[in-house]
């Protein structure tokens, strides 16, 4: 039986996301796996979180008593405010964002492609209600589009793509690949293998990804 | 002298036709002003227009509305919500029709059209399905997606505080749409917690220029919809 492959768990995933995250950053965290990386922004470091329905200066979430139903976060959780943070509308929250004043934004991904091709919002099928909320302007207006996600999905298949096969949120805009099994850097010169998790070797990570991936 | 205050909800949306397009503010379960889109439900215009993010949780607010048969499109760009049950049975019954826009899209679309812009270029959507049928043009070398700017003859929007020229406040993350959604309308119909006397709210901190409305009225403690959800009430009650 061949040993089954961990490599890291969600928790360091979003610690190593948060270590690349300079101070003075103004970052936009997806809805899902990406919120966590707020939980291990390195201490000393000033990092302010965008939330696209119209706050700078997110804080952690509430205790329960504490909840408000006015102050909540793009996936309509429940958040605090930190001291300096400020609320806004809706077009000014998306002149931040296509503006280019956004640093950084954590996403999930259903596949990225080789040349930084992004779909995250749609699987086409059939019957399927669209949605697409604020990810296509995300990605076209924020200077570093960071992806959070498992290296394959939940049946195996490659996540990281040739070409994306579901319909695409952006094309060529993703700069960093962040999964269970690797760091990818997505360059003009293809995608480079930045670091690897423990026990996982290239050869193992070439076998699960279909794009071709470099090393540095 | 100018007096925009309305006596009750019903009175403030008593001039809501068939047919008409309406704004409605709000982004998930914070800042939708369901006491005026209840009066709305009791009023009854039809085929209506729909302009909001969401399409209304649970079984009351614009849910309930649009359960009402009284909306023929919706324009929005999330419709499905982890409490939006009414709109995706609908939809997919095809008894009700979908514009969908990207949220920035749709947020600078009802910016511009209240700002008597008629249509503008985004990179948001380029090289995606979203964009097929638009007319594209590349501005210094990178591509952009021609959209068009939104107007509507009313919206419906909540706030915190009011006074009777219309100048507004509004509360935290619940002020989302609502700015832009009173510029673009013909009539932006507003309920506010509180309604002040003029002068009592600093000029320097008015988030909506009273010019932008035409109606308030004040509802003292609007209802809680996540407690509405929580307890599965439906209107009509």
């Amino acid at each position: 039986m061949v040993a089954e492959i961990k490599g890291w768990n969600r928790e360091q995933m979003a610690q190593k996301i948060a270590g690349d995250i300079p101070d003075g950053a103004y970052v936009n965290l997806g809805i899902g796996l990406p919120e966590l990386v707020a939980n291990y922004i390195p201490e000393g470091r000033e990092v302010i979180f965008h939330t696209e329905n119209g706050l700078l200066g997110v804080g952690p979430s509430p205790a329960k008593e504490d909840e408000d139903d006015e102050l909540i976060n793009a996936g309509k959780k429940p958040v605090t405010t930190i001291k300096g943070s400020c609320f806004f509308h809706h077009a000014d929250s998306f002149a931040m964002i296509r503006g280019g004043h956004i640093d950084i934004c954590v996403l999930g991904a259903f596949q990225v492609s080789e040349n930084g091709d992004l779909a995250n919002w749609s699987t086409g099928e059939p019957g399927a209600i669209p949605a697409v909320g604020g990810a296509m302007d995300l990605v076209e207006g924020v200077k570093t589009i960071i992806i959070f996600t498992q290296h394959t999905t939940k049946n195996g298949e490659p996540k990281i793509v040739k070409e994306c096969t579901y319909p695409l949120t952006g094309k060529g805009v993703v700069s960093h690949i962040y999964t269970d099994y690797a760091v990818i850097d997505v360059t003009d010169n293809g995608m480079f293998v930045r670091e690897m998790a423990p026990g996982i070797d290239f050869e193992f990570l070439k076998s699960c990804t279909e794009a071709e991936l470099k090393q540095y | 002298m100018i007096n925009k205050v309305a006596k009750t909800a019903a009175e403030a949306v008593a001039d809501i036709f068939d047919g008409a397009t309406i704004m409605i503010s709000g982004f998930g379960e914070a800042g939708s002003p369901i006491e005026l889109i209840h009066a709305l439900i009791d009023h009854g215009a039809k085929n209506l227009t729909v302009v909001s993010n969401n399409t209304g949780n649970g079984h009351i607010g614009l849910a309930a509305l649009i359960e009402n048969k009284q909306v023929k499109k919706m324009i929005c760009s999330f419709p499905r919500t982890a409490n939006s049950i009414v709109f995706p049975e609908l939809y997919r019954q095809g008894e009700i029709e979908l514009e969908l826009v990207p949220q920035g899209t749709l947020a600078e679309r009802i910016r511009a059209g209240g700002a008597g812009i008629p249509a503008f270029f985004t990179p948001t959507s380029v090289n995606t399905p979203l964009a097929i049928g638009k007319e594209t043009r590349i501005f210094e070398s990178k591509p952009y997606v021609m959209e068009f700017g939104i107007k509507a003859d009313f919206a419906l929007v909540k706030c915190k505080t009011a006074d009777r020229y219309g100048n507004l406040l509004f509360n935290k993350t619940a002020r989302n749409f609502g700015p832009v959604m009173c510029m673009a309308a013909k009539s932006a119909i507003v309920q506010a917690s509180e309604i002040v006397e003029i002068g009592s709210i600093d000029p320097e901190i008015v988030v909506t220029p009273g010019i932008f409305v035409k109606k308030v009225v004040e509802i003292t403690h609007p209802v809680s919809e996540n407690q509405l959800i929580r307890e599965n009430r439906r209107y009509p009650w």
